[in-house]
């Protein structure tokens, strides 16, 4: 069990290209069971099993029980996270430079 | 099968795993003074007994950016009432959004926060949003109108609340 989900674990699971269809899949419609999610893979489902567990994991996909079926839910939060976290950077940093630019031409005006 | 999925599908879930203990995520979650420190930051009041109301009001901010798209923004941004208030581990409540017309006309929905503390000083918040009757609402809380300023939805309140809580800094500084 992990408790606090590290990047890692978080890119590990995204380097995968049927875990990000499984995602997609989720995004489209949410809340969905094993049985449904492995009609859409030419996979066994102990094969999807073992890929939503790695998600599950990862925090990506969050499980809920209804009556006897368990459901998984797509959880965007750790995504949001490395977007806060790495991508705004660098926007920022894009943003700054580009401010930075803009003053070294002002001053440099005549 | 075919009965079961449709409400489900209006359902979201997100989970956040947080440095913090226990109450200190469900006094950010029910106190006025946390809940202007992150995500939309407007100020939340709680009267946490089955029954009680819930009012989130919208922040100065929020009015300004209406105001400068030419956009009225109330001063009531949320309604609705409590269900369930067990501190620190479980509040269920209805939920209204009175922000915008297309969400005003519809229906309330349920909010489920669930707190539960973790070995090792971590606590795991699960928010479970059922948006039956809400398609408008949904689309904003799933962040799909960030982009036209409508903010990131619950994965980005969430995010900023992590923030706040480890860092004791949100996301904006």
């Amino acid at each position: 069990m992990v408790l606090v989900i590290d990047d890692d674990l978080v890119f590990k699971a995204l380097a995968d290209e049927t875990r990000r269809f499984l995602l997609d899949r989720l995004f489209e419609k949410d809340g969905r069971t094993l049985t449904d999610l492995a009609s859409e893979l030419e996979m066994t489902r102990f094969g999807v099993m073992k890929h939503l567990r790695i998600l599950e994991n990862a925090n990506l996909v969050v499980t809920r029980r209804s009556g006897r079926t368990k459901l998984h839910f797509l959880n965007p939060v750790p995504i949001r996270q490395i977007h806060d976290r790495w991508i705004n950077k660098y926007q920022e940093h894009h943003v700054s430079a580009l401010l930075d630019l803009k003053h070294q031409l002002e001053k440099e005006k005549p | 099968m075919t009965v079961n999925s449709a409400p489900q599908a209006t359902t979201q879930v997100y989970r956040v795993y947080i440095k913090a203990t226990p109450q200190a995520v469900w006094d950010a979650i029910t106190r006025p003074e946390w809940t202007e420190r992150y995500g939309y930051g407007g100020r939340g009041e709680y009267d946490l007994r089955p029954g009680g109301q819930y009012r989130g009001y919208t922040s100065d901010a929020m009015k300004q950016a209406g105001a400068a798209q030419g956009i009225p923004v109330p001063d009531l941004a949320i309604e609705g009432e409590i269900i369930e208030a067990d501190a620190p581990r479980k509040l269920v409540q209805t939920w209204h959004m009175l922000m915008d017309p297309g969400t005003a006309g519809e229906k309330f929905t349920r909010l489920t926060y669930e707190i539960e503390a973790m070995p090792g000083g971590v606590t795991r918040l699960t928010l479970t949003h059922e948006l039956d009757g809400a398609p408008n609402a949904a689309g904003i809380l799933a962040g799909q109108w960030e982009s036209q300023g409508a903010g990131g939805g619950w994965s980005w309140v969430l995010s900023d609340l992590k923030s706040l809580l480890e860092t004791g800094q949100g996301l904006r500084g």
